[in-house]
């Protein structure tokens, strides 16, 4: 069998350590844009910032990669996939021929118009682009973050611990609004003003300018307000690198659609796994995309199994985790928009709180800050299935 | 097989305990990662080593 993974990152580098552990002795190729193996990214807009002695750490070395017997085709982008020939092409013009195709794509910082990578303009996806950053926050540059997302929310907690004068801007009425849901987004947005940050909410960058006074740039806002600029960091979301599929007869729409198995929908002999992929997880109505670190690796349990023929569906809890303000939150299964909140450990203005978010008795996530351990008990209902109120009786308050 | 868990390394996200709860327990003292079986029996190797792969900080290791 000939496998072809495209993408070097860490589902793509998972999918093929996990085939080998099951014993598979398939012939396969490994197709990378960048030059090497890519490096374990949570840590970029986390520790890494911070820490003067930190260094980004590999996926894999030389050493681990010629274990795995895998021919790397690296520094080389897919530009195409021809599914009846069950072929990729590549940007040095060759064809590859699969079997089983794994597409670990990732994605890709979306860029703003105007805002786009230059000297001072950053997005954080490499350990470049962490490294420049850092270097800024280290001497405490005026520090723009566009996009208050997780990865805003830590990269303007670690500037503000380090010093820096730190601005936000947010078109959204507060921080980390799509993961936390509206209550839980809002008292976090509160800590972050507590932390000295400078937020702009409901409000969108017009341009960016020379800036004055001292400052290489000045980001004018959508309100016509300006805010002096020493490093400008983007972190607008990202979005499936999918381009390359035009024309595969693939929904690449927001990602590749999958079923359960995370096998493509409608294309035979094709996988998807990690931010590319998006799949019928059993617990949820409509298909969903994860950019979270634990949905990669074990979207790549589940593929290669599948490739061996097991048959498996992703069905895992969804996991995902943010270190900002001193503490860590951590947010396991999903807080949807008509989630009712409820505090089950803490409140929105303690040092540390678990909440429950959930709907008509049922309980769809658990949230934590800084309650590593307290948070314990509700997710072990929550990974039973258990109601709503089964949580709030826990708590010993009624709902 | 043998499974180890470095408790300098272990930040308790327990991811482990969530993979593989056969062979992974949390500790109620600070949700840090306990090996509950040592050394791992054949028929828990594989969930033992999914354990080991799910670790965010590499915590745990396996020979």
């Amino acid at each position: 069998m000939r496998v072809v993974v495209v993408g070097a990152s860490l589902a793509g580098v998972r999918t093929i350590q996990a085939l080998r552990r099951l014993g598979c002795d398939a012939q396969v190729t490994l197709i990378g844009r960048e030059p090497g193996i890519a490096c374990d990214r949570p840590p970029l807009s986390k520790g890494f910032l911070s820490d003067p002695d930190a260094t980004a750490r590999p996926l894999l070395g030389p050493e681990d990669l010629a274990k795995l017997e895998v021919t790397p085709l690296l520094g080389r982008s897919a530009t195409d996939l021809a599914p009846d020939g069950q072929t990729v092409g590549t940007d040095t013009g060759e064809r590859i021929g699969y079997d089983a195709l794994v597409i670990a794509t990732g994605s890709t910082p979306r860029l703003l118009p105007g805002l786009e990578p230059r000297p001072g303009v950053q997005v954080l996806r490499t350990a470049a682009d962490a490294a420049r950053i850092k270097a800024a926050l280290s001497a405490r540059a005026r520090v723009v973050v566009v996009g208050g997302g997780f990865i805003g929310a830590e990269i303007a907690s670690t500037g503000r611990r380090m010093g820096c004068p730190v601005t936000v801007i947010e078109p959204l009425p507060a921080l980390m609004i799509r993961g936390l849901g509206p209550a839980l987004s809002q008292a976090m947005t509160r800590r972050h003003l507590l932390a000295g940050t400078d937020l702009r909410l409901c409000v969108g960058v017009a341009a960016l300018e020379a800036g004055a006074a001292g400052h290489e740039l000045a980001v004018r806002l959508t309100d016509g307000s300006t805010v002096p600029a020493d490093l400008v960091v983007v972190a607008a979301g990202a979005m499936p690198e999918t381009g390359w599929l035009r024309g595969s007869g693939l929904d690449a729409s927001d990602g590749v659609l999958c079923d359960g198995r995370l096998a493509a929908v409608g294309v035979p002999g094709v996988y998807a796994a990690g931010d590319v992929a998006r799949w019928h997880h059993p617990s949820y109505a409509e298909p969903v995309r994860m950019e979270h670190w634990t949905s990669a690796i074990e979207h790549a349990g589940v593929v290669a199994a599948n490739l061996c023929g097991q048959g498996r569906t992703h069905d895992s809890l969804p996991y995902v985790w943010s270190d900002q303000l001193g503490g860590r939150l951590q947010i396991f299964g999903r807080v949807q928009p008509d989630d009712d909140v409820h505090y089950v450990m803490g409140d929105a203005t303690s040092d540390a709180f678990v909440a429950i978010a959930g709907h008509a008795d049922r309980l769809n996530a658990v949230v934590g800050f800084a309650a590593v351990r307290e948070l314990l008990p509700y997710r072990k209902l929550l990974l039973d299935s258990a109601p709503l109120s089964a949580a709030l009786g826990l708590a010993g308050t009624s709902a | 097989m043998r499974v180890k868990v470095d408790l300098d390394v272990c930040q308790g996200h327990g991811v482990c305990h969530m993979s593989a709860p056969e062979v992974f327990e949390l500790s109620p003292e600070d949700g840090h990662s306990i090996v509950l079986v040592d050394p791992v029996p054949p028929e828990l190797r594989d969930a033992a080593q999914l354990g080991v792969d799910s670790c965010p900080e590499r915590a745990i290791s396996a020979e």
